[in-house]
Order: C-alpha cells, then sequence, then structure tokens
C-alpha cells in the first residue's frame, strides 16, 4: 500500500467519536460575521454597505485582483455593519454582519437534491464559475481553487489527485462528505479532470477509512467514472500537498518556489470537489461546509453542515457545551489547528472542524534538555533537520537557517509531536521561517531591476 | 465563564513517548541480559549494579543538588541506565569502591562537567570504564569464576579475545553456541550475545533506536574479519568462523547495540549513523588484531563519539524535491 517517503507521524487519530455521525444541517444562526480574508492572498472587497438587503447566495465581497476570492452572503437578512471585529486569535478584522430574516435563496441556485451529471463547458468557463462561487481549498490552507486551476504557461497537468486523506485526527468532515455525497464528489472530479484536460484522476484515501473506498468505488463502478480510488496506509502528514503527491505518484515537488504543477500535479481536496460540483451544476457559491465538533469530553460529537459566519458558540452549544476546568478549543484538528480565545468568532471556508482538549491535554508537556535522539530528523516529512534548525533559530543565525533549508518546512508539528524531551521546537523554527522569508523577499526586492 | 481557556501554537497534541519512557525501555531491554550474568555470577550481577546504579544516581543527585541547582533530572532514569551499563562492562567480583570510582567519572567527569545529560559528548559509561581499565588494569581483566556449575568448564581459561591475542586458541577452535549462550568468561553484561541481541530487537521494535548503528557496526566488522580471512588464508581459510567469532567475543553485541547507539554521543541522520556505525567497527577490528588490547570496542566508541559532531556538521539528509523525476 502506498504512501509517502520520509518521516512521519502516526499519532492516535481520535476519529471514533464523530466518525460515524451522519452529517445534519445546523440551525441558522440569527447574525453571521463574514471576515473579508479567509482564503490565502488579498482580502475582498466589500460590495454591500450598512442598511443593505441580502439573499442566501448573494455576493457581498469581491475578490481584489487574481489572487483572491469571493465571498457571497450565507443567509438572507440585512447589512447591519461592515467593521473591525475580533476573530479567534483575538485580533481585530474586517467583517460583514448580517442580521438574518428567513432564508430566502437567489433564484438562479438549484437547491434540488437531484445530482446533475452531465457538463458541457470549457474548461475556461468551469474555472470562471467556480472564481464567480468563491471556492477556496477547504482543507485548512483556503488556496483560491481558481488559481490551482489556471496551470500556467509552459506546465501541463498529468494527474488529477483529490485530497481524501484528512491526516488531521479528530476531524471527520470529509470523511463524512466522501461517504455521503460520493456521487456529487465523483461528478466534481469529472469537472476538474475536463478543466485541467487531464486524463488521469486518484482519489487518495487513508485506510483508516474502509468504508470511504469501499463506497466510493462501487458509485464509480456503477456511474462508470473514470477515476482511481487508491487506499493509503495512515501516516500523519499524508494529507500534506507534497507529501500526498509523492505518495501517489512517486514524484517530489521541488523545493519553494516549485509547485505541484511542476510535477504535472494539482490537488484538490474532496470537500472542496463536492463545493466545485455545486458551483458549477448548481450555482451554488461556497456559503456552507460541514464542520466536525469533537473532543474526548465533548458529550455529543457531530459533524455539522454549517453556514460561514456561524459563531463557533453556537456548534459547541449543539454538541452539549465545553467540559469543565481549563480547555483548549482548536480551529481544525490538533496536529495544525489554532487555538481559539473567542469563541463568538466564526466559522470560515477554511474550517473543517473544531476539536476541545481538556485537563492535562490542553497544557503543552514540560520541555526538558534535548537528548540528541534524531527522532525530530527521522519525523520530518521534508528531510529537514528540526532539532539544529530550532537551535540555530534560537540564536538569530539567519543566514545558516537558510542554507538548512528552513523555508522547506511545512509546518506540519510532526517534529514536535515525537519530541521525548517536549521541547516547542515548532515554536522556534516558525519564527526562523518567518524571518528568513522576510529576509529573502526583502532581498528579491532589493535586487529587482529600477524602474 | 468557568472556563480558563489555554492558547498555544500547534501541534496540540504530543506523542506519549518522553525521556523517561525511552530510557525506560532501554532498561527493559538489558534485562535479558542482566538475567544470564545473575544465572552466571550469581549475587555478585546483582551487587555490583545495585553499587553502580546508587552511585550514578547519587552522584547526578548530589551535582544537580548542589551545583548546578535548579530542577532535578534523576526522574529521567538516564543515570540509572549509565549504571546498568557500567555495571555489565567491570568483572563481576570487582570491588566496590572501584565500582564508585567508575560512577564518580561517568557521570561527573563525562556526564555532568558538559552540562549534564543531552550535553556530553562522549559515553559517560564508557569513559567511566575505560578510566578503570586505564588506572585498575588487573582488576578490570581478571574474571571471576561462574556461580552456575553448567559454566565452571567453559571459564577456566581467559577470555575468547585475550586467547586469541596470545594464541592460545585459534577463531576455529571456539565453540561459537557457547559463545552466543554466554558461556565465556567476560565482563559483566557482555558473555550473552543472545539476550543483548533480545534486547537489541526489542528497542528497534519500540522505536528506541534505529537499525543503522548496530547493523552497521556487527556488519562492518563482520566483513572486516572475512577479508582478513581471505587475505591470511586463501579460500580455505575461517571465511565465517572468524568474522563469527569477533561478533559475539567480547563486547561487540553490548557495544553496538547499547554503548554505539547512545542517543547523545551518535550522529542525527541515518546516513551519519551507518558512516559512524562504520568507523566504530574498523577501529574496533584494527584494535582487536594489531592493536595492544585483545578488544578495542570501547575505544572505537569513543574515538566515533569525537567524530560525531563533525558527521552532523557534514552528512544531511538528501533534500525533499531535489530527486530526479521519474
Amino acid at each position: 500500500m502506498k504512501t509517502f517517503p520520509i518521516g512521519g507521524v502516526h499519532p492516535s487519530d481520535n476519529k471514533k467519536w464523530s466518525c460515524q455521525k451522519p452529517i445534519e444541517a445546523l440551525e441558522l444562526p440569527d447574525i453571521v460575521n463574514i471576515p473579508l480574508a479567509q482564503h490565502i492572498g488579498a482580502p475582498a472587497t466589500a460590495v454591500v454597505a450598512k442598511g443593505d438587503k441580502v439573499l442566501t447566495g448573494q455576493l457581498i465581497a469581491e475578490a481584489t485582483g487574481f489572487m483572491s476570492a469571493n465571498i457571497h452572503s450565507p443567509i438572507s437578512g440585512t447589512v447591519s455593519a461592515v467593521d473591525m471585529q475580533l476573530n479567534a486569535q483575538g485580533l481585530r478584522q474586517m467583517m460583514i454582519t448580517i442580521k438574518r430574516e428567513g432564508d430566502e435563496w437567489m433564484p438562479e441556485i438549484d437547491r434540488s437534491a437531484e445530482v446533475v451529471r452531465e457538463c458541457t463547458l470549457e474548461p475556461a468557463e468551469i474555472i470562471a464559475k467556480i472564481k464567480a462561487a468563491g471556492i477556496v481549498g477547504m482543507g485548512g490552507a483556503t488556496f483560491p481553487t481558481h488559481v490551482k486551476l489556471s496551470v500556467p504557461d509552459g506546465c501541463k497537468a498529468e494527474y488529477l489527485i483529490i485530497n481524501g486523506v484528512e491526516c488531521e485526527p479528530y476531524l471527520t468532515s470529509d470523511h463524512r462528505t466522501m461517504l455521503e455525497r460520493g456521487e456529487e464528489l465523483l461528478v466534481g472530479v469529472e469537472i476538474l479532470k475536463r478543466a485541467l484536460k487531464v486524463e488521469k484522476a486518484v482519489v487518495g484515501v487513508e485506510n483508516n477509512k474502509p468504508d470511504v473506498i469501499a463506497s466510493l468505488r462501487k458509485k464509480a463502478a456503477e456511474g462508470g467514472f473514470d477515476v482511481v480510488i487508491e487506499p493509503l496506509k495512515v501516516q500523519y502528514p499524508q494529507g500534506g500537498e507534497k507529501q500526498l503527491i509523492a505518495a501517489i505518484t512517486g514524484r517530489e515537488v521541488p523545493p519553494p518556489p516549485g509547485l505541484p504543477i511542476h510535477v504535472g500535479a494539482v490537488v484538490c481536496n474532496a470537500s472542496t470537489t463536492v463545493a466545485v460540483y455545486e458551483a458549477v451544476q448548481k450555482n451554488k457559491p461556497l456559503i456552507e461546509r460541514v464542520v466536525t465538533i469533537t473532543g474526548k469530553e465533548i458529550k455529543e460529537p457531530r459533524n455539522l453542515l454549517t453556514r460561514m459566519g456561524t459563531p463557533i458558540s453556537k456548534l459547541v452549544e449543539k454538541a452539549g457545551g465545553l467540559p469543565e476546568g481549563d480547555v483548549k478549543v482548536v480551529n481544525g484538528g490538533p496536529m495544525m489547528g489554532r487555538a481559539m480565545v473567542c469563541l463568538d468568532s466564526p466559522v470560515t471556508k477554511g474550517c473543517s472542524g473544531v476539536s476541545v482538549y481538556s485537563g492535562s491535554e490542553a497544557h503543552r508537556v514540560e520541555p526538558s534538555a534535548c537528548i540528541k535522539c534524531a527522532k525530530c530528523v527521522a519525523a520530518c516529512p521534508m528531510s529537514l533537520e528540526p532539532y539544529l534548525i530550532s537551535k540555530l533559530a534560537k540564536k538569530q543565525m539567519w543566514e545558516r537557517l537558510e542554507e538548512e533549508h528552513i523555508t522547506d518546512c511545512i509546518e506540519c508539528g510532526c517534529c514536535q509531536f515525537t519530541c521525548p524531551a517536549g521541547i516547542a521546537l515548532l515554536d522556534y523554527v516558525r519564527m526562523g521561517k518567518q524571518t528568513v522569508m522576510g529576509i529573502i523577499r526583502a532581498r528579491a526586492a532589493a535586487n529587482a531591476p529600477k524602474k | 465563564m468557568a472556563n480558563k481557556f489555554i492558547v498555544a501554537t500547534a501541534p496540540h497534541m504530543h506523542s506519549p513517548e518522553s525521556t523517561q519512557s525511552l530510557m525506560r525501555h532501554v532498561l527493559i531491554a538489558l534485562v535479558p541480559a542482566f538475567a544470564v550474568s545473575a544465572v552466571v555470577y550469581g549475587l555478585d550481577a546483582f551487587r555490583v549494579t545495585a553499587i553502580a546504579v546508587a552511585s550514578c544516581v547519587a552522584v547526578e543527585f548530589l551535582i544537580q543538588k548542589f551545583l548546578f541547582g535548579g530542577k532535578q533530572t534523576v526522574s529521567n532514569l538516564s543515570a540509572v541506565v549509565t549504571g546498568v551499563l557500567l555495571a555489565f562492562n567491570l568483572p563481576a567480583d570487582i570491588a566496590w569502591w572501584i565500582v564508585v570510582i567508575g560512577a564518580v567519572v561517568a557521570i561527573g567527569v563525562a556526564k555532568m562537567t558538559f552540562g549534564g545529560l543531552g550535553r556530553n559528548p562522549f559515553n559517560p559509561a564508557l569513559v567511566g570504564r575505560v578510566f578503570l581499565l586505564i588506572a585498575y588494569p588487573v582488576q578490570m581483566t581478571s574474571f571471576p569464576k561462574p556461580v552456575h556449575p553448567d559454566y565452571i568448564d567453559a571459564f577456566a581459561g581467559a577470555t575468547p579475545l585475550a586467547a586469541l591475542k596470545s594464541k592460545a586458541i585459534a577463531a576455529g577452535d571456539a565453540n561459537l553456541l557457547d559463545m552466543l549462550s554466554g558461556m565465556m568468561p567476560g565482563s559483566m553484561g557482555e558473555i550473552a550475545a543472545a539476550a543483548l541481541l533480545a534486547g537489541g530487537i526489542y528497542m528497534i521494535w519500540r522505536k528506541v533506536i534505529t537499525w543503522h548503528i548496530p547493523v552497521a557496526v556487527l556488519g562492518s566488522m563482520a566483513a572486516f574479519a572475512f577479508f582478513v580471512a581471505l587475505l591470511q588464508g586463501g579460500v580455505s581459510a575461517l571465511l565465517y568462523e572468524l568474522p563469527a567469532f569477533h561478533l559475539l567475543a567480547g563486547g561487540a553485541m553490548l557495544g553496538a547495540i547499547f554503548m554505539a547507539t547512545d542517543y547523545v554521543t551518535s550522529p542525527m541522520t541515518p546516513k551519519g549513523m551507518i558512516i559512524y556505525g562504520i568507523g566504530i567497527g574498523v577501529i574496533t577490528m584494527i584494535i582487536r588484531l594489531w592493536g595492544a588490547y585483545p578488544e578495542g570496542m570501547s575505544f572505537a566508541i569513543l574515538l566515533m563519539n569525537a567524530v560525531a559532531p563533525l558527521i552532523n556538521k557534514y552528512v544531511k539528509p538528501r533534500r525533499f524535491g531535489m530527486m530526479t523525476k521519474k
């Protein structure tokens, strides 16, 4: 069975609490906050003002340039503010606030459950529809999908890889989506193949989801879909783009600024693929997504179909509330998620789950001296030496860090997870990486030809 | 709200492994070898091990308390591991005060002088052993009679390596099965190759160590012995007996599996580990075949410990994405 070649760790996946729970729709929130920056690239520009009436699915903020994404209203109602609001990390961010009045959808959106398979659009038309729908990578990276699908000159896509790995522990939103909306996913794959003009499409699924593998294979065979469902040996971070490409094709994406397309691959997350289907076949913009709410002490873990902008506190409430005492509420999974301070902050396009840790699990382990056990070196999927680069970052030796390729780091957290001394390796590496990237950018700007 | 919100950067999950749990696995891996030692040498095995462990822990505790200050580190069990390994390198009937001196040198000089766990350039237990070997050569190389009756005959002479050195026996005369099961005189913990191998397999299974260092050390020793036999006697020579003899005799197994794999003093990358292991194997064989001492494992490991930082500096993992395109 295939997997990626270098490094990796095996955290317990803790998916058992929520993976059997069918997707259910969360009650519509009375008020939503929609951040203008919920994707990589330039924040969108608001096209509504206070007092405007909006319908569900109506454009409320427009992409600012190519590397940006449209944002649509997830509910119908009145815009009550376009202002700075606190986000999950307690920082102020531009958001559009909408008070709900009923749930009236834009008329062109097809809300029927019927699966529409026929697609005769040209690649450029498909990409335009995806761009209009504001679709971004829903696995967490939130890279605008239309940018990914626009293959640069001189490159050719050979493989479409659908990322159904969901290697983050705890999270099950992709799992449930692939299981319950398999046919839509497969139609989405056909649309993406058409948009990229590729022959080969592979859906990578870790073999801890045998139900998904079996059901997708069955649906692909019954519907005559030309797609390979590839079971992968469980190993974190297999859902990392570079790791997944290496696992499936055996090719390694070159170091930055290398892109997947340089080895002929385009990777798209499974939930995103379903969103592509909805955008192209149903005219539905990205206004809702499945969010897993889970944790060891959470009474009722669930997979909730949630409108964007819903406060995280609504999901927590639905799952039976927070456990007593010290808690850590994380937007995302335990390996790469971000801890939250403000539960009123909204669900965004990249929020695949909320995981809750309590008691001792909410705290880090006490750090002690590095024993040079080399476990971090063995665990690093990018073949870096975390013990060394974290030390160099601590000493602020930026030139040496660049020589040690710190910018290759994908911040997967394997090194810190595996460190028996409990050293916060990634804290230092992240800090060093940001500084070195700043230096590289500044140097490029200084060396750029003067106008 | 009754909740206290904890905030930190990712990852929010940690492997259950800690320094203490890794050291506990090493101690578990040492149990089979200790059991053989206890059968062969009886209560002396317990006596020497207990003194070595107690003095190593005491030295670390006292230095931490009175010189370093700060948090006590003895609970990470690394001093216990050093104590057991030091004991395994000593004859079972050694005087108690020699053991204590060995512990003071191992922990006090070789480890704490450099700042404690993680900072020592040389393997503490081996520094202790080599110090004792040079300071007390007679006590360190005379091995007692076993208490177990089955072993008495096998222990009548010198150690196999010493006998080979003085040309009392040829490698082909040795009973390899006896050597595998511990029927040969030697230091407390080094006599039973089979028990040490079992410990090594346990450590690899529990991912405490990787295969690279032990395989590189033992493989290079075997290859070296094979070619020496070939050059000395051609195809009719002891092509298989000589390598097998060298792998089973002396401290080869203990050194390759438990001493060379010491985290702190060995290289960080798999490639580096293999270079380091080959260095140890080759130096050991050179000392064994042409040196003044019958056994060279300790010296070889200490020499390569000194080279480990250099290996770390120059041997880097292959960068991801630099592979030629398929």
